[in-house]
C-alpha cells in the first residue's frame, strides 16, 4: 500500500496524538484512578529474606486490628484449589528433556525464595489499615543461605532453591552446529575473545502496577482491572490455570497503562489474589504497588554472564562464533522467561553478518532474586551487546577500522531472503546504507579532530559504532509453537463501521505509551478514506475486543496492524457489493479509493458514508446475498518474524578527574520498514535510546550476597534524568518487510537494542589511550575513575 | 482521630477532616477525586505528583496535607479550562508525552520553570527537570516542548 501523501492524517503523516488531550489535562484513567463502590484494599506481606523455610504464620493479632476484613495465606489458597502461576513457554533442553518447571505458588508455600516473595495478603477498609495490620503478622522464617549470582548458583555447595532442579539449573540448551564451529576455529588465523556481563535491570514504568478484583454475586461474573500489556493473555492464564474460571465469566480490563516495557506482560500473583479474594470477601479488592514494592515484585530484565569467541581469517572475515551464556531466571519462571535467553537471544547471534557457523550454549539458572523476564528488547539487546562488543574487539585483533570490519562481514543487500545458521530467515534489509547514514550524520570524519580538542580539556573522547538486527512482529504461531510457545501469537482486529460512517476499531494489541489510538486510526483513515477524528480505537477490555495477544516484541503494527488491514479489506469488499447494487454495476467494475466507490471509468459514485448508511438501513439492498451491517473481524497470523535493523553511533567524553561520562552526541539510523507516523516512531526511538544508555552508564539491579536488593528505590537505582541525556539524531532508512500487508517491521525496542553496545564501544574507544581495558556495564563514574587512576602515568611508574 | 483542614484547590474552597498522616497527594486523589496527580515513587524522586502550592511547584507525596492548610493548590486539572494551556499544547505538538503518567507533573513543573525563567535554555530545562523522571520519551521531546511552551507563554507568565 503506497504512502497516502494526499491524506493529511493517513499513512506516513506525523499526526498529533488523539490520546494526548486526556493525558495532558489529568483525565487519563489508570488502574489506580479507578475506585469501585464498597471496595476494600489489599496489602501484601512479603518476605524480607531471600531464602527461608516458611513455618507458622500467626495472623491472630492482625485480624483483630482496626479495619481488617480478611487475611489469607498460601495455605488458604491451596485449600481453595488455587493453582500456581503458569509459565507460557517450554524449553526443551539439549538432551531432549523438558526444562525444570517448579511450581510458582501465588502466595508462598513451604519456602520463600526471594526478597519480596508474597507470604500473606491483608484486606482492610483502607490501604493504611491493611498495611498497619500486616506488621502484626508473625511469620516463623528459617533463614537459609542464598544463591544470588547465576554463575555461583551452579557451583557445588550452592544453596538449592528447588529439590527438582539440581545445581539450580532450569535447562541447558544449545543451538547451531558445534562441529562446524570447532572446525572453523581450528583453521582460524585470528580469534577475538570476550567475557562480559549483561547487567540486570529494573523496567520501572512510571506507573506502578495495580489491580482491582470485583465479583458480581448476582451473575457470578468476575472483573479484573489491571496494569497489563495483554489483558486476554491474563484472562487465559489466570482463568485456565490459576482460578479455574471460564473466559465468559471473567472480564479483564487494562485501561490506560503508564508504560510497560515488558514488565506488564506477565501474569502476576496480585492479579489472581484480588480476583479470588473479591469473591471471598464479596467486595471489590484493590491493590496498588509502591515503587519499593515494584523493585522486589516486578519481573526484572537481562542478567547474563557470557563468554564469546569469534574466529576470523587473516582479512578479518568472520568464520565462526562460539557463545556460552549463563542466564539468571530469578526465583521462579515468569511467564515468558525461558524463551528470552534462547529463542529471542541465541537466534539473533548472526546479527547483521554472514558468519557461516555459530554455536551457542545457554544455561538457565534459578537464584534467590526477583524473577527475570522480557524487558524492552528481551534477548535481542543481550545478543547485540555481546556481538557488537566482540566485533569491536575483533577489529582491534584484525587491526581494522570498526566500520570497515562490519562492512566486510555484512550480509549483502541482494542476499535476501537470507538464512542464518541460527534458525532465522531475514526477509529484507540494507545494512550498508543504514551504517553510512549513521556515520555521515554522526560526522565520523570529523571525530579525530574533536577527540584531539577534547584532550586539551582533560577529556577522553570516544566514538562507538553498533549495528543490530531484531526479530520482531512476534510471531508465526506454528514456528513459535515448534519452539515451545504454549499459545498462538496472531492478532485480532474488528472494524465496526457505524451507520453514519464513523468507525470504532477494536484491537487486540494494547497501547501503554505507543500511541496506537493515533497510529491505528491512521490505518483506518487511509484504508477507508475517513479522517482520524472519525475513528475511535478501543483496546484493553476482553468484554469488547474479539481476542488479542497484546503488545510486546514490537508486534503491534506488524501483527496487529496487519489484522486491522485484513478487517479493512473485508469492509471494503462488502462495501463494494453494496455499492455495485446501488450503482447497478457489476461488482468487478466497482473500485474504491479515497473513501469513494466508483464504477470504473465513470462518474457514478457512492461515498463510503452512503454505503455504511445503506448497510444499516437496507431498504434498497442485495438482501438475498449480503447481510446487513458493516462490521468485520479479522485474525492475522504472521508468516515470518520481521527484521528491523540499524546502526547506532555514540560519541562520549569521560572526565579524567571525575570519571563522569557525558554523551555528547548520539545518532541512530534505523530501518523499520514503512513508517506510519514518523513523529511517534522518533519518540519510540528516543525512549529506547534512553533506556539503552541507562543500561550502559547508570542502571543496575545489585543484590548483596544475602540476596537483598541494594538498588531498591529511585534513591539507589539510577534512572536516567533529563540532564544525563543529549538531544538525539534520528534517521530512518526504509526497506519494506516483504511478508505483511503494510511492509512494516516495528520500532518499539530498537533504541534499547543498539545503544548499549554503541555507548560501551565508545567508552572503550575513549579509554584506549590507557591500554586494552575491559569494563562491564554500567560504566559508572566510580568504575571509570578507578580505571583512570590505576592506569595513570603516576601509578604506572610506581 | 481526624483534623479539620481547609484550602483552595483549583480555585475552589475545600474543607475536610483528615487523618493526620494523610499526604497531600492522597487527599487530592482519594478525597477530591483529582486523579490527574499521580504517584510514581515513594522517595520523592519522580515528580509525577508535582502540583503548585501558592504558585510554586511541590511534590504532593512529600507533604502532610495539614502542611497545605490554608494554601492555594493548583493541580493539572486546574491549569486550563477548556482549551489547553500553552505548555500543554506544546507537549502535544512536540510529542512530549507517551504513556502520560509523568506528564501532569512534567507540565506543572515546566510551567513553574517558565514563570521563574521565561526563556530557559536547553541546559536550564534539563537541569530544572532533575526532579521529574520520564521513562518513555528520553526527554528529547519534553525539552523541545518546554522550549516551545516557554515561547508560547511569551512572558505573559500565564499559568
Amino acid at each position: 500500500m503506497p504512502d497516502d501523501a494526499r491524506a493529511p492524517d493517513g499513512i506516513g503523516a506525523p499526526v498529533r496524538r488523539k490520546e494526548d488531550f486526556r493525558f495532558l489535562t489529568g483525565q487519563g484513567h489508570y488502574t489506580d484512578d479507578i475506585n469501585r463502590p464498597g471496595q476494600t484494599h489489599a496489602y501484601l506481606l512479603r518476605s524480607p529474606h531471600a531464602h527461608a523455610t516458611l513455618g507458622a504464620i500467626d495472623t491472630s493479632r492482625a485480624m483483630a486490628a482496626p479495619g481488617v476484613v480478611a487475611i489469607f495465606t498460601g495455605a488458604d489458597l491451596a485449600a481453595a484449589g488455587v493453582g500456581g502461576l503458569p509459565c507460557g513457554w517450554l524449553i526443551t533442553d539439549k538432551h531432549g528433556k523438558p526444562m525444570v518447571e517448579p511450581p510458582h505458588p501465588v502466595l508462598a508455600q513451604g519456602k520463600v525464595r526471594h526478597v519480596g516473595d508474597p507470604v500473606a495478603v491483608v484486606i482492610a477498609e483502607t490501604r493504611d489499615a491493611a498495611k498497619d495490620a500486616a506488621e502484626l503478622i508473625e511469620v516463623a522464617y528459617g533463614v537459609l543461605p542464598a544463591a544470588v549470582e547465576a554463575t555461583d548458583a551452579v557451583k557445588p555447595g550452592a544453596a538449592q532453591l528447588f529439590d527438582e532442579a539440581p545445581a539450580n539449573t532450569c535447562y541447558e540448551w544449545e543451538i547451531g552446529d558445534k562441529a562446524a564451529v570447532d572446525a572453523a576455529f581450528a583453521k582460524a588465523k585470528l580469534v577475538a575473545k570476550l567475557d562480559l556481563i549483561n547487567n540486570r535491570l529494573v523496567a520501572n514504568p512510571m506507573e506502578p502496577r495495580a489491580a482491582i478484583g470485583e465479583y458480581d454475586k448476582g451473575s457470578g461474573d468476575y472483573t479484573l482491572y489491571t496494569t497489563s500489556q495483554n489483558p486476554h493473555v491474563i484472562r487465559l492464564l489466570m482463568g485456565a490455570f490459576v482460578l479455574h474460571l471460564p473466559e465468559h465469566k471473567l472480564r479483564v480490563v487494562a485501561p490506560d497503562v503508564g508504560g510497560g516495557f515488558g514488565s506488564k506482560i506477565y501474569h502476576y500473583a496480585e492479579e489472581a489474589i484480588v480476583t479470588w479474594a473479591a469473591a471471598k470477601v464479596k467486595r471489590p479488592v484493590k491493590w496498588t504497588s509502591d515503587r519499593s514494592e515494584a523493585f522486589i515484585s516486578d519481573a526484572q530484565g537481562r542478567d547474563h554472564a557470557s563468554h564469546a569467541e569469534l574466529a576470523m581469517d587473516e582479512n578479518g572475515r568472520f568464520l565462526a562464533l562460539r557463545v556460552d551464556t549463563v542466564a539468571n531466571m530469578g526465583a521462579y519462571l515468569s511467564t515468558f522467561a525461558p524463551a528470552i535467553p534462547t529463542i529471542l537471544y541465541a537466534t539473533l547471534l548472526a546479527g547483521t553478518y554472514t558468519t557461516p557457523a555459530i554455536h551457542a550454549a545457554v544455561r538457565a539458572v534459578f537464584t534467590n532474586t526477583v524473577p527475570v523476564d522480557a524487558y524492552r528488547g528481551a534477548g535481542r539487546p543481550e545478543a547485540t551487546y555481546l556481538l557488537e562488543r566482540l566485533v569491536d574487539v575483533a577489529a582491534r585483533v584484525a587491526k581494522l577500522d570498526p566500520a570497515e570490519i562490519r562492512r566486510r562481514n555484512f550480509i549483502a543487500t541482494d542476499a535476501y531472503p537470507y538464512q542464518t545458521p541460527v534458525a532465522l530467515q531475514y526477509d529484507s534489509g540494507d545494512y550498508f546504507k543504514t551504517l553510512e547514514m549513521a556515520l555521515k550524520t554522526a560526522d565520523r570524519d570529523g571525530f579525530e579532530a574533536r577527540r584531539a580538542e577534547a584532550a586539551t580539556r582533560g577529556k577522553l573522547r570516544g566514538m562507538g559504532i553498533a549495528t543490530y538486527i531484531e526479530a520482531c512482529g512476534i510471531a508465526p504461531s506454528a514456528v513459535a509453537g515448534a519452539l515451545g510457545a504454549r499459545a498462538g501469537l496472531y492478532e485480532a482486529a474488528e472494524v465496526r463501521v457505524h451507520p453514519t460512517g464513523s468507525v470504532t476499531l477494536f484491537t487486540g494489541t494494547h497501547s501503554h505509551g505507543q500511541g496506537h489510538e493515533t497510529t491505528m486510526a491512521q490505518l483506518v483513515a487511509s484504508g477507508l478514506g475517513v479522517s482520524v477524528d472519525q475513528v475511535e480505537v478501543v483496546h484493553g477490555d476482553t468484554s469488547k475486543i474479539p481476542f488479542g495477544m497484546g503488545t510486546y516484541g514490537s508486534r503491534s503494527l506488524a501483527v496487529g496492524g496487519s489484522a486491522v488491514m485484513k478487517a479493512i479489506d473485508k469492509v471494503v469488499a462488502k462495501g463494494r457489493k453494496i455499492a455495485a447494487h446501488l450503482l447497478e454495476a457489476a461488482e468487478a467494475d466497482v473500485e474504491f479509493a479515497d473513501g469513494t466507490f466508483r464504477v470504473s471509468g465513470t462518474d457514478r459514485t457512492k461515498s463510503f458514508a452512503e454505503i455504511a448508511f445503506t448497510a444499516y438501513v437496507p431498504h434498497n439492498y442485495p438482501i438475498e446475498t449480503v447481510e446487513p451491517g458493516l462490521d468485520e473481524t479479522a485474525f492475522y497470523d504472521p508468516k515470518n518474524f520481521t527484521y528491523p535493523s540499524g546502526a547506532h553511533v555514540a560519541e562520549i567524553e569521560i572526565d579524567r578527574e571525575t570519571g563522569v561520562v557525558e554523551v555528547v552526541k548520539f545518532t541512530a539510523a534505523d530501518d523499520f520498514g514503512r513508517i506510519i507516523n514518523p513523529m511517534i516512531v522518533e519518540g519510540q526511538v528516543h525512549g529506547g535510546l534512553a533506556q539503552g544508555i541507562g543500561q550502559a552508564l547508570y542502571e543496575a539491579a545489585i543484590y548483596d550476597k544475602d540476596g537483598q536488593l541494594l538498588t531498591g528505590s529511585f534513591m539507589d537505582y539510577t534512572m536516567p534524568r533529563a540532564a544525563n541525556l543529549p538531544m538525539f539524531d534520528v534517521a530512518t532508512n526504509v526497506t519494506l518487510c516483504t511478508h505483511n500487508p503494510l511492509g512494516v517491521k516495528g520500532c518499539g525496542e530498537a533504541g534499547a537494542i543498539g545503544s548499549p553496545a554503541a555507548i560501551m564501544n565508545a567508552v572503550h574507544d575513549a579509554l584506549s589511550p590507557l591500554g586494552d581495558i575491559r569494563v562491564d556495564m554500567p560504566a559508572t563514574a566510580l568504575k571509570l575513575w578507578q580505571i583512570i587512576q590505576s592506569h595513570s602515568p603516576a601509578q604506572a611508574a610506581e | 482521630m481526624s483534623a479539620p483542614i481547609s484550602m483552595t484547590v483549583n480555585g475552589r474552597k475545600v474543607t475536610a477532616n483528615v487523618e493526620p498522616r494523610t499526604l497531600l497527594v492522597q487527599f487530592l486523589r482519594d478525597q477530591l477525586g483529582l486523579t490527574g496527580t499521580h504517584v510514581g515513587c515513594d522517595t520523592s524522586q519522580c515528580g509525577a505528583c508535582l502540583v503548585h502550592l501558592d504558585g510554586k511547584s511541590v511534590k504532593s507525596c512529600t507533604m502532610i496535607v495539614a502542611q497545605a492548610d490554608g494554601a492555594e493548590i493548583m493541580t493539572i486539572e486546574g491549569l486550563s479550562t477548556g482549551e489547553l494551556h500553552p505548555m500543554q499544547a506544546a507537549f502535544k505538538e512536540h510529542h512530549g508525552l507517551q504513556c502520560g503518567f509523568c506528564t501532569p507533573g512534567m507540565v506543572m513543573s515546566a510551567v513553574d520553570l517558565v514563570k521563574q525563567n521565561p526563556e530557559p535554555t536547553e541546559h536550564e530545562i534539563r537541569d530544572w527537570l532533575e526532579g521529574n523522571i520520564c521513562r518513555c520519551t528520553g526527554y528529547h521531546n519534553i525539552v523541545k516542548a518546554v522550549e516551545a511552551g516557554a515561547k508560547a507563554m511569551g512572558g505573559s507568565h500565564a499559568g
